[in-house]
């Protein structure tokens, strides 16, 4: 484990570009490394017809060209939104969901740190209600980023009721910009959803929500597609945010949600540390993915 | 996923060009292993894990092993199946508890898997069976996961030793460590260690991990992973084994719709059983593993495999061959029909059957058309027959005849109408299975078949359109056959009941088999 880059294909794929010229191994283990990286079948596929067409069109034997192809097929593709986030209402509505254990909360205090650092100033609403502890966890994380939090009257308090309060209290107080953190729920929990779309009503009769982001755990394989269908439908998700890519996960999935759904990313995070979020760059991400 | 439909429709796609054979062509397995791969991908098993197991699937389902009892598409559905409860359930087990209490459970994973959740769901289970369990807190990274972890224990209803406040402050061994002998003091037998989450990259925390194991010397390891992990399963499964070595593991979050093809990955990859799903964030939202229904789960194949396990169980292979022996030898009697017509009955009911078959949407219409009581009435009037008669139906004279009827409660005109259909149909049966083309004027190939009777057969068959036939007129009888059950040949119809495929080694072969199969089922 401790060889391994993290987030990175060039392991994966040394063997393929040591060789000389480009044949059917080559091939193969550029397949094999796609899928290893969690693109899945279709994206692989596409991915490796491309590719050959690419190196038929120009006539080339070397796996550097190859290579280097790959990156530019890959970059091309996540390139093909705007990675931009939209904050300039005041006070910009951002709402963060996902399901259960992608990293919420800890993405809202890397966030928050982000656009204080920034000199902006920013209220958390903590409307995860459910989980035991989700306002504390979140309650620390503020005071770490130097953000307001505002937290439930009692427990159990509706999260719709919460995030409004929220979005009150940062127009009496002029925040620029408010956070609202939500309980995480699996795509499949009908009940779940609905509240999220509750929420999201309930906010916008106070002020239009400026942002509307999907936390996504590059661990995830496939299932990624269908949280982002689910989550888009119920609270129209405007951005992805990619966290634990300092693991050994690859989240080459995130090019099948972006195609899938149309929705770019926007941030991704790298670390529990307050300062690992960054904003989303297709060319540096391409980089790092393909080595 | 959904754009691909599930497994049990692509494959349904791949063998509508299969025609019934008794084993199974390279070409054919080879097409369906491609299937399957997909399918594995889609359901997030590891790349590895996929091949290594597409070639013992190809191998087997080349091989001799050879299930008589079902078509071919559904032979490599079983193997695949079989193989895959293997992996997941070889080594199924219990937890262990130490022989001298307290059993010191720690719980280990990424971030987010659940450990936390994990851990009140455990005490409350342990506190239902009677045992005194104790959660301790030894996450003292995540913010706030000390207070997580209290409030998880107030709701379980068990005490929970956190001494340190957490948020970064403390050193988790120390807790682990004191953590037991506050438990044998307090006497509680069970001791649940709460672990932060850790990347299987992170040198640092693993060590920290291996020193909480070493500290506490755990009776169980037990690795919590998120059943909806993608192919990274594998490379953090190795590093957790090689940094605590886990003795099980745990699958959460399996209330979503992932397929969870990681756990079949972990599994093949550690050779470390899995011990408990987890399904929902309710405490009690936590059970122990079932292999079969994530087997299903995992390849989406779950009326395939409720038919086929129906058709294993009741499709008795000997009996069948006995019956095909018989009729070749012209001792085909009425005995005999009856103990088929029990063996099908034995299915359960046969609209069912067939609904379940892949492709057997379109014949809906005449499965209505079809009344299963007509198999029971006819078994009532055979069954109102002396042992002589059934073995030598010349013997039904008029008044013979009569006290069949009123002892079956069915009219004379019922019984006739039986002894003459099974004449008409032993007579063409022997012929079929003598290699022949039934001879029946004005009936078609199946003379209105048994049981079923009363034209319905015919009817049936007239609706059905389409197909080309088989210019061998053994195959094309057992084409007929299978149009007349309202079963489409294409759709692995050919085995509509389940028990067609019988191959013949010596004596009659497997279509000639199958066709009388079916019209004994008929």
């Amino acid at each position: 484990m401790a060889e391994r880059t993290p987030w990175s294909l060039s392991g994966a794929l040394r063997g393929m570009f040591a060789r000389k010229t480009i044949d059917d191994d080559t091939w193969e283990e550029l397949e094999d490394a796609l899928i290893g990286a969690d693109f899945g079948p279709d994206t692989t596929e596409a991915i490796v017809e491309h590719l050959r067409e690419q190196v038929a069109k120009y006539r080339t034997t070397d796996p550097a060209d190859l290579k280097r192809m790959l990156r530019e097929t890959v970059e091309e593709r996540l390139a093909q939104y705007d990675t931009t986030l939209t904050l300039s209402n005041r006070p910009a509505v951002v709402l963060v969901v996902g399901v259960n254990g992608v990293g919420k909360t800890t993405t809202i205090g890397k966030f928050a740190r982000f656009l204080v650092g920034h000199g902006r100033s920013v209220l958390v609403g903590a409307a995860d209600t459910f989980r035991a502890a989700a306002v504390e966890q979140l309650a620390t994380w503020s005071e770490r980023a130097g953000a307001q939090i505002v937290r439930p009257q009692h427990e159990g308090q509706d999260p719709a009721s919460v995030a409004y309060q929220t979005v009150e209290r940062a127009r009496a107080t002029g925040a620029e910009i408010v956070l609202i953190d939500t309980a995480g729920r699996l795509q499949t929990k009908a009940g779940l959803m609905d509240e999220l779309s509750k929420v999201r009503r309930v906010v916008e009769k106070l002020e239009p929500i400026a942002e509307v982001l999907l936390v996504l755990d590059a661990t995830t394989g496939q299932n990624g597609v269908s949280q982002a269908q689910a989550f888009i439908e119920h609270a129209g998700v405007t951005g992805l945010v990619i966290t634990k890519l300092d693991g050994s996960a690859k989240g080459g999935f995130v090019l099948a949600v972006q195609e899938k759904t149309g929705i770019p990313i926007k941030l991704i995070g790298q670390g529990e540390g307050i300062g690992d979020l960054t904003g989303f760059t297709p060319h540096v991400y391409a980089q790092k993915l393909v080595g | 996923m959904a754009v691909f439909g599930t497994l049990s429709d692509r494959l349904a796609d791949t063998f509508k060009n299969l025609r019934s054979k008794g084993k199974l062509s390279a070409a054919d397995v080879d097409g369906t292993v491609r299937e399957i791969r997909r399918a594995l991908l889609d359901a997030d098993v590891a790349l590895d894990v996929v091949k290594a197991f597409t070639t013992r699937v190809r191998e087997r389902a080349l091989g001799d092993e050879v299930n008589r009892a079902l078509n071919p598409a559904q032979q490599v559905v079983q193997i695949v199946n079989d193989e895959l409860i293997q992996i997941l359930g070889g080594q199924q087990r219990r937890l262990e508890f130490a022989k001298n209490p307290p059993t010191v459970i720690m719980l280990a994973g990424l971030q987010g898997a659940g450990k936390t959740t994990l851990a009140g769901k455990l005490a409350k289970w342990l506190a239902e069976q009677q045992h005194t369990p104790m959660l301790v807190a030894a996450d003292l990274q995540r913010p706030n996961a000390v207070t997580q972890l209290q409030i998880v224990g107030e709701q379980a209803g068990v005490p929970v030793f956190a001494p340190e406040p957490g948020n970064g402050v403390g050193d988790p061994v120390k807790v682990a460590k004191n953590a037991i002998k506050h438990a044998i003091d307090k006497q509680h037998d069970v001791v649940i260690v709460d672990t932060a989450g850790r990347l299987g990259v992170d040198a640092e925390m693993m060590k920290q991990a291996r020193d909480i194991r070493k500290a506490i010397d755990p009776d169980e390891v037990l690795f919590v992973i998120d059943a909806m992990i993608g192919q990274d399963a594998v490379a953090t499964a190795k590093a957790f084994q090689e940094g605590v070595d886990f003795t099980g593991v745990v699958l959460s979050k399996l209330d979503g719709d992932a397929r969870g093809g990681a756990a079949l990955s972990v599994a093949s990859v550690t050779g470390r059983p899995i011990i408990f799903a987890s399904t929902g964030e309710g405490l009690s939202d936590f059970e122990p593993f079932h292999p079969d229904r994530m087997a299903s789960r995992i390849l989406d194949l779950g009326d395939i495999l409720t038919l086929i396990e129906q058709a294993q169980k009741q499709f008795d292979e000997e009996e069948a061959r006995k019956v095909a022996e018989k009729l070749a030898s012209d001792t085909f009697t009425l005995e005999d029909f009856l103990a088929q017509m029990q063996q099908v009955k034995k299915m359960g009911s046969l609209k069912g059957m067939l609904s379940m078959l892949p492709g057997a949407k379109g014949m809906r219409e005449q499965l209505e058309n079809f009344d299963e009581r007509e198999i029971t009435r006819t078994e009532a009037i055979i069954q109102s027959m002396t042992i002589a008669e059934r073995r030598n139906p010349k013997l039904l004279n008029g008044s013979r005849r009569l006290r069949i009827a009123k002892g079956s409660g069915m009219t004379v005109t019922d019984v006739n109408q039986l002894v003459a259909r099974f004449e008409q149909a032993a007579k063409m049966m022997k012929t079929v299975a003598r290699g022949g083309v039934p001879q029946v004027p004005g009936m078609g190939p199946i003379p209105g078949g048994f049981g079923g009777g009363r034209g319905k057969a015919a009817k049936a068959k007239g609706k059905k359109k389409g197909g080309s036939r088989s210019g061998n007129p053994a195959k094309r009888a057992a084409e007929e056959a299978a149009r007349a059950t309202g079963v489409t040949p294409g759709a692995g119809g050919g085995s509509g009941f389940g028990l067609g495929g019988a191959a013949g080694a010596g004596g009659p072969s497997a279509e000639e088999l199958e066709s009388l199969q079916k019209l004994l089922g008929r």
